[in-house]
């Protein structure tokens, strides 16, 4: 990775590339200044005059009736201005999902519970005071009598024949049953040289953003206007909710993500608390701040993953899998998410199950499942992770089945080069990529055949040596069609870029994609410079304000660098055009005889016939009266782009270490082979991949949102939820390969979740190498010591009984 | 309100007071009495580290201290390190490793490792991994941020 110097100022990006090109260089991010030197703003780093705080009554049971609210005491604590409950919300409107579908039940999320409490930490009063901790204060004092009920606080209990109903709407607890794929695979079951069976199960997670969920919501008097300051990863689609919520015309309402501290999808959602803080502020007629504390985000935020498959799949003698028989059911808490619904990980994982690999027949059920516990958002990966443990443990055990070695078996299964594009058995079509090379890259920088040699040894040694892969292919960068299939009612897919320069020449990129350190300042840039042959330190992306950027759906499903990328690029080609007609009138050229670089119009092949953008951008908006009638002034450019999505694959590889005593694993060394087409920055995308990689590690190793069988959260602070630290997490080996995507503008893939999708996976598979010679089978998620040691000991009387 | 406390701290350099409640932590005093926002606050109880500064040049976690407990002390914030527009070395070196992405853990680390590069100049990568294990970053995968920590230690 190379790195770039920056000018005193943190502005410009040293000097430009031997072609000339930014797209491609790992030019240093022009968001890192104000983080390193502490100026960055993130919502709690905001002040007003006049500023009150908010606190949430939360509930502490996860089922109960609401029987009485008292809260004159709170009323009564100084400091304490206001205490609101649901009865106070007048004519709001509850959060509902944007799903249409015959076999989904839409359930209400209602901002303050009214008569029932279904997750322990659903709020059920808010108070306002002039401080944080008087806020704190007061909420202790709202006394709620509740009638508590039986929880249903796992799959199994949900789905249960005479299991208590989460909604009544939905008696069996069961909010979306999917048929995804129907064939008739039995067929290839008969005749099958192998048949694996097998329940895989993944345990909860949670995104836990390093800033918590934050709000600031103010009245503008002047303006009789709204704005609301939120850590979110989609501003303009908190803004349709949060209006339709208050009944406000939403250009009334301004939303605006400062600077914001992590998503991973907890906050791609809209959530209750964005609304009910634009509601107290209302209220008390003052501005009002809300920041989430780390035990409200671990019991009250948006979790996932939590997940079980029974699969069976068929092998023929040579290891090609022929048909997987899978039926999926997705534990998604107490109400579905706005907008993407609980719907979105039944169907995520019913449609792209087969993933990297071929098959031809399928069926397979997808279901939520709703239970007391918090509902889920698009965690990190959504399903990904899960379908892709799925299929490489599979692949693994039939290869044990068979006698094929584990590579092998991957090799023959991958999408082979020649098939693109590639129609998978649940109908979605794959565009090229690199799938087999990618397994053969990442199993010769892992030394896989010496590797094999060594485990021998270790084995015969006694020591617990494995190693694993995953293979997969990362649907990216999907636009308002996908959505459509899946039936939403909102289809958050396209994405609309201004480019506009300046009279000084310097260029403004506006978009609704919202970063929130995934530098898309700095490669929207370089994507912008590129067109219009400017250093992008003169190209300001703005991003993350309802009333600055174009109506866009923001940052989430690895869209932002297709999808933003792409209309990025296309309304920097038609402001290049205009440049290059103005510049045509003034160097008295055709204009297709023109091209821009270096911060000129240059007359191609005619050395120093050119024109500086300044006197351009000056003539366009100072000096109008120069130009042709038939040119407009101003220099503004627009460009929308919605792509059908295009699919970055990679393979992840490991080595871990068991320490049969403790039960610990230890990760030796961890490759990533990765392709993401044309990348933008290196230096993001390995950032990406790095990140993606520790929280894939996370939740095979370490994390798991636990509750009790009565629903009482058990893992409320960081000592219980274990987010892995730079001891645990290893260094990651990167190769690229570079398949250009014909669906994005510039080439590019997306890639923000395959980290993620790709190392539970590779980590299960690597554990289970190790201990596969003791008959145990690594199929649940997370793989504590606990449990690694307790199914060690009960292996080794049938060790012992082998030998 | 009787529990509130004068006192006297020096933050960068710069003498400050301000009149505390006795609950308030330093973290809070440093954020919304005296204005350092830079130091971020993560989880309140002391294991992501995102609050780290120095006192008395000890990194430690500002949302386990009271600000009381900090009177007369000398405070270090992320405010402090860079010489105007000119940023340090170990700052340079987080940018150019890419040892950042949100930047909601980036003041803590950059403490942290000012902490541990002042106490022992030449760590080894197992120290640097050691040191740097105190905080959380969620963003990362914490390879930009050792390797930026090694090249500042190494000059680089």
């Amino acid at each position: 990775m190379s790195a770039d110097g920056a000018s005193p100022d943190g502005r410009a990006h040293g000097a430009g590339a031997d072609d000339g090109r930014w797209v491609g260089r790992s030019i240093r991010a022009v968001e890192h200044r104000r983080h390193l030197t502490g100026t960055g703003a993130f919502v709690d780093d905001l002040q007003r005059p006049g500023l009150r705080h908010l606190a949430f009554v939360r509930s502490p049971h996860p089922a109960a009736r609401i029987a009485d609210i008292d809260t004159d005491e709170a009323r009564a604590t100084p400091g304490v201005e206001a205490v609101l409950t649901a009865h106070d919300l007048g004519d709001t409107a509850p959060l509902i999902p944007a799903l249409a579908r015959d076999d989904f039940v839409p359930v209400e999320m209602p901002l303050l519970a009214r008569d029932r409490v279904r997750h322990a930490g659903e709020p059920v009063a808010m108070v306002v005071a002039a401080t944080p901790h008087a806020a704190e204060d007061g909420a202790e004092r709202v006394r709620v009598t509740y009638e508590e009920e039986t929880a249903v606080a796992s799959l199994e209990a949900a789905l249960a024949d005479d299991a208590p109903a989460v909604h009544d709407e939905a008696p069996g607890n069961v909010l979306l049953d999917a048929r995804h794929a129907d064939d008739d695979v039995e067929p290839d079951f008969e005749g099958a040289a192998a048949v694996v069976e097998a329940t895989f199960r993944t345990g909860r997670v949670t995104a836990v953003p390093m800033e918590g969920r934050a709000c600031l919501a103010e009245w503008d008097r002047r303006e009789d206007r709204a704005i609301l300051y939120t850590s979110t990863q989609v501003p303009h689609i908190v803004r349709t909710a949060v209006a339709g919520i208050l009944k406000l015309p939403e250009r009334r309402l301004r939303v605006i993500a400062p600077d914001v501290g992590g998503g991973f999808g907890q906050k791609c959602v809209v959530a209750r608390e964005e609304a009910l803080t634009l509601i107290a502020a209302r209220a008390v007629g003052r501005p009002v701040k809300w920041v989430e504390d780390r035990q409200e985000n671990l019991t009250a935020g948006f979790q996932g993953h939590d997940q079980r498959y029974d699969v069976r799949a068929a092998f023929d003698e040579q290891g090609r899998l022929l048909a997987i028989d899978a039926d999926i059911v997705c534990d998604v808490g107490a109400y579905s998410n706005h907008p993407f619904t609980c719907g979105v990980e039944p169907l995520m994982a019913a449609a792209e199950l087969f993933n990297a690999y071929r098959g031809s027949r399928y069926r397979a059920r997808g279901r939520a499942v709703a239970t007391h516990r918090p509902p889920m958002a698009p965690y990190r990966g959504v399903s990904r992770p899960q379908i892709v443990l799925v299929v490489e443990r599979l692949l693994q055990k039939a290869a044990r089945e068979l006698d094929l070695d584990p590579v092998e078996i991957r090799r023959r299964n991958l999408i082979p080069d020649d098939a693109f594009p590639y129609a998978t058995p649940s109908g979605l079509t794959i565009d090229p990529g690199s799938y087999r090379e990618a397994l053969d890259r990442c199993a010769a920088a892992l030394g896989y055949e010496a590797l094999r040699e060594r485990q021998r040894a270790e084995r015969e040694a006694g020591r617990l040596m494995g190693i694993g892969f995953a293979c997969f292919a990362e649907r990216t960068g999907y636009g308002s069609q996908v959505f459509s299939q899946r039936k939403m009612t909102m289809t958050p897919g396209y994405e609309t870029a201004w480019v506009r320069m300046d009279p000084s020449a310097g260029v403004t990129v506006a978009i609704g994609t919202s970063g929130h350190g995934q530098q898309h300042r700095t490669t929207l840039a370089q994507i912008a410079a590129d067109e219009l042959g400017l250093d992008p330190g003169r190209i300001e992306v703005i991003q993350g304000d309802t009333d600055a950027t174009p109506y866009g759906w923001g940052t989430f499903a690895s869209r932002s660098t297709v999808v933003g990328g792409g209309s990025t690029k296309l309304a920097a080609i038609r402001l290049a055009e205009r440049l290059k007609r103005i510049g045509a009138h003034m160097l008295e050229a055709a204009p297709e005889d023109l091209e821009l670089r270096g911060g000129r119009v240059v007359v191609r092949g005619a050395p120093g016939h050119e024109v500086a953008l300044e006197d351009v951008a000056r003539l366009a908006h100072l000096e109008v009266h120069r130009l042709p009638e038939d040119i407009e002034p101003g220099l503004d450019a627009h460009a929308s782009f919605d792509p059908p999505g295009t699919f970055s694959n990679a393979t992840h590889g490991a080595v871990v270490r068991l320490d049969p005593e403790t039960g610990a694993v230890t990760i030796e060394r961890y490759v990533v082979v990765e392709d993401c087409g044309v990348m933008i920055n290196p230096a993001v995308v390995e950032g990406q991949v790095r990140g993606g990689v520790a929280q894939g590690i996370a939740a095979a190793l370490y994390e798991e949102v636990v509750h009790a069988d009565d629903g009482q959260p058990q893992t409320t602070n960081l000592m219980d939820y274990l987010v892995p630290t730079a001891r645990e997490i290893p260094a990651v080996e990167i190769e690229h390969l570079e398949t250009p995507s014909a669906f994005s503008e510039t080439g590019a893939k997306g890639m923000g979740e395959g980290g993620t999708m790709g190392a539970p996976a590779c980590i299960a598979t690597a554990v289970a190498d190790a201990v596969a010679h003791l008959g145990i089978e690594i199929d649940a998620l997370p793989i504590t010591p606990e449990w690694l040691l307790q199914a060690l000991e009960a292996a080794r009387p049938a060790q012992r009984g082998a030998a | 309100m009787s529990d509130v406390h004068l006192i006297r701290v020096v933050v960068n350099g710069e003498p400050r007071e301000a009149a505390v409640e006795a609950r308030r932590t330093l973290a809070d005093v440093l954020r919304h009495d005296l204005g350092y926002t830079g130091t971020h606050v993560g989880c309140e109880h002391g294991i992501c580290g995102a609050c780290t500064v120095l006192v008395d040049g000890a990194p430690t976690r500002a949302c386990l201290m009271f600000g009381v407990q900090a009177d007369d002390c000398e405070i270090e914030t992320v405010e402090g390190l860079a010489d105007g527009d000119e940023l340090n070395a170990l700052q340079e070196a987080f940018s150019a490793h890419h040892g950042l992405q949100c930047g909601f853990c980036t003041p803590g680390f950059l403490m942290l490792a000012t902490a541990l590069l002042r106490e022992n100049p030449s760590p080894s990568d197992a120290e640097i991994r050691d040191a740097m294990a105190s905080n959380l970053c969620r963003c990362t995968g914490y390879q930009g941020i050792l390797e930026a920590v090694r090249a500042a230690a190494d000059g680089r």
